[in-house]
């Protein structure tokens, strides 16, 4: 059995339900990472797995325990709050022993976990301040201290880094990584920032309005997605839609037609597909697969608008000639003229084919 | 300098009540310190019952709350100093007429069950201002619930209701004046009774003097321990 499982689990606030019939498996020692837009209710989710909302009907295994209704007190489980929810009236050292402390824990045993906590985060020389003299990076590992020292069963982070600064938040990332690395115990976490889920992540669940998407790991999401909404939410910049038609279908392939490519495009399938000539489907190319030039075996002639140069990279804004809106992402500085006419190429076997419901096809 | 100050103040009238007034500030004191700290320990409970999950819990919390905010304490004061003269028969078949026959217990009651309306609000938004996120980190630790409401939730609330509990302390001691009314000598029952036997209006100038006073010294106290109390959260 998994070592965390949630099973057909729907919670409601009155009318509106926030979670519906959602079933998630976590192995041990695996980091799943809950990821999707504001309001789908992955925040909710996890907070009950840590037991700080009801449930309204389904089930919570931990370590084959079903503990739906267990008090979190009783669940072995640490969280790591989006506002670190540090005590203010205590010093750092204070906080990360004080659930051993009103567990009764030895004071060896508690200042070997605090000592070994703060190693581990290097905040040694913090441990006598109070949260008001701490960075956010720092108030930042002081949360993670304090769920550490517990040894807990399962871990739960709900956005931690999303107050921090962009570069402090990809340094707490690596940190956070390393952590999982070091301690090997499962992890559950949650974000809106797909570039989190992408580089902590064993396993990524999509969700959208209480609904699970698609599971997999990132390498899945991101080159197998099972629908528009994952292809889209799963990359920076996001996928690149174009509604297109069918021309022909032959077995296991498609062909699909639109104004803005050079040629009939021939696309395999990855299930049996469900369109049939004349049909409307759409067409998905990621920005970091399209190229500037006549390369690649299938080309787009776009009309061009405006480019963000991010030093690195490009960012090229272009329209095709029915009005819909194509970035590219290229190498280097390029600039680009409103109007300037550029050419597209790209490898179809990087193209993404979806029906008229948003599934892929 | 001494005929500078005769001419302000009657000396011979100060002589002669001054002693009473000092007992009087001693009893208006008392009477507040007790009912205040008394009322702070009957305002926890109640403040927890309108917070409640219980609808009848909640009812009965805010029905308490409602009358001793919503009535005059004048009125309260004399609805339970005339009452229990109404009630003598019953008092004494339960044994309680030695305390309620006694106007200074009376008042204190009184004193003590309007503070605690007041001071049961006051936690009330003490408590509901403590992010909800620090109770939940508590029990996320661990902790029983109880455990993570004092150790955590109750010591925040505290320093959030410091000053509104630093007004209500002061209104307080205004409003003890009062008690004057149902024959007890605080600073205004020995006010009224110097008047009545000098017919001086000087003797209410002292007794806002030393209202004023009694108020800065515990504004100041109360500052300072404030201070003191919420250290943690000054910004380095």
């Amino acid at each position: 059995m998994s070592f965390l499982k949630l099973e057909k689990i729907v919670k409601r606030f009155g009318d509106a339900t926030v979670i519906d019939n959602v079933d998630i498996d976590a192995e041990r020692g695996e980091f799943v990472v809950f990821v999707g837009p504001s309001g789908c209710g992955k925040s909710t989710l996890l907070r009950m797995v840590a037991g700080l909302e009801e449930v309204t009907a389904g089930d919570i295994y931990l370590d084959g325990v079903n503990v739906t209704y267990t008090e979190p007190a009783d669940r072995q489980v640490s969280m790591v709050f989006q506002s670190y929810a540090l005590f203010p009236h205590m010093s750092v050292r204070d906080n990360i022993s004080f659930g051993l402390r009103m567990a009764k824990t030895p004071r060896e045993e508690i200042d070997r976990r605090v000592a070994e906590a703060a190693r581990i985060l290097q905040i040694e020389n913090l441990l006598e301040r109070k949260p008001r003299q701490l960075s956010g990076g720092q108030r930042q590992r002081v949360a993670i201290g304090r769920a550490i020292v517990r040894n807990p069963k399962l871990f739960l982070f709900d956005e931690p880094l999303s107050n921090l600064d962009a570069e402090l938040r990809s340094q707490m990332r690596v940190e956070i990584a390393r952590l999982h690395r070091n301690l090997g115990v499962t992890m559950v976490y949650v974000t809106h920032d797909q570039v989190e889920a992408m580089t902590l992540a064993d396993r990524i669940v999509v969700l959208r309005a209480g609904k699970v998407e698609q599971i997999g790991s990132p390498a899945d999401l991101y080159e197998r997605p099972d629908n528009m909404f994952v292809a889209g939410f799963i990359g920076s910049p996001k996928m690149n839609f174009l509604k297109a038609s069918v021309a022909a279908v032959n077995g296991g392939t498609v062909t699909v037609r639109h104004p803005a490519l050079d040629a009939d495009l021939t696309l395999p399938t990855r299930h049996e597909p469900a369109v049939k000539p004349g049909d409307e489907v759409v067409l998905g190319l990621r920005p970091e697969h399209l190229a500037v030039g006549d390369g690649g075996a299938a080309r787009l002639t776009l009309r061009g608008e405006f480019a963000e140069s991010l030093g690195a990279t490009s960012q090229l804004y272009a329209q095709t000639g029915s009005g819909e809106t194509m970035i590219l992402q290229v190498p280097g500085r390029r600039s680009l003229a409103a109007g300037e006419e550029i050419r597209a190429g790209f490898d179809p076997a990087h193209a993404y084919l979806f029906d008229s419901t948003g599934r892929a096809i | 300098m001494t005929e500078i100050i005769g001419s302000v103040i009657n000396l011979d009238l100060m002589a002669r009540y001054g002693p009473r007034f000092l007992d009087g500030v001693v009893v208006t004191l008392q009477l507040v310190a007790i009912s205040f700290l008394l009322g702070g320990l009957l305002a926890v409970p109640v403040a927890l019952a309108r917070l409640s999950k219980s609808g009848v819990l909640r009812a009965l919390a805010y029905g308490y709350v409602y009358f001793f905010r919503g009535t005059p304490l004048l009125a309260q004061v004399f609805l339970v100093y005339y009452g229990a003269g109404q009630l003598r028969g019953a008092f004494e078949a339960v044994g309680l007429w030695t305390f309620f026959r006694d106007a200074w217990f009376c008042a204190l009651l009184t004193f003590t069950l309007n503070t605690a309306a007041y001071q049961a609000e006051i936690f009330r938004g003490g408590i509901q201002a403590v992010p909800r996120g620090q109770s939940e980190a508590a029990f996320a630790l661990g902790l029983p619930r109880w455990v993570a409401y004092v150790k955590v939730v109750f010591p925040q609330a505290l320093v959030t209701a410091l000053r509104p509990l630093g007004n209500e302390l002061i209104l307080m001691i205004k409003a003890s004046a009062i008690v004057s009314l149902i024959t007890i000598y605080d600073v205004m029952g020995v006010t009224r009774l110097a008047f009545s036997r000098s017919f001086d209006f000087q003797v209410y100038l002292w007794a806002a003097a030393l209202y004023l006073i009694l108020v800065e010294a515990v504004r100041r106290l109360w500052a300072a321990a404030e201070r003191r109390l919420t250290r943690h959260l000054k910004p380095v």
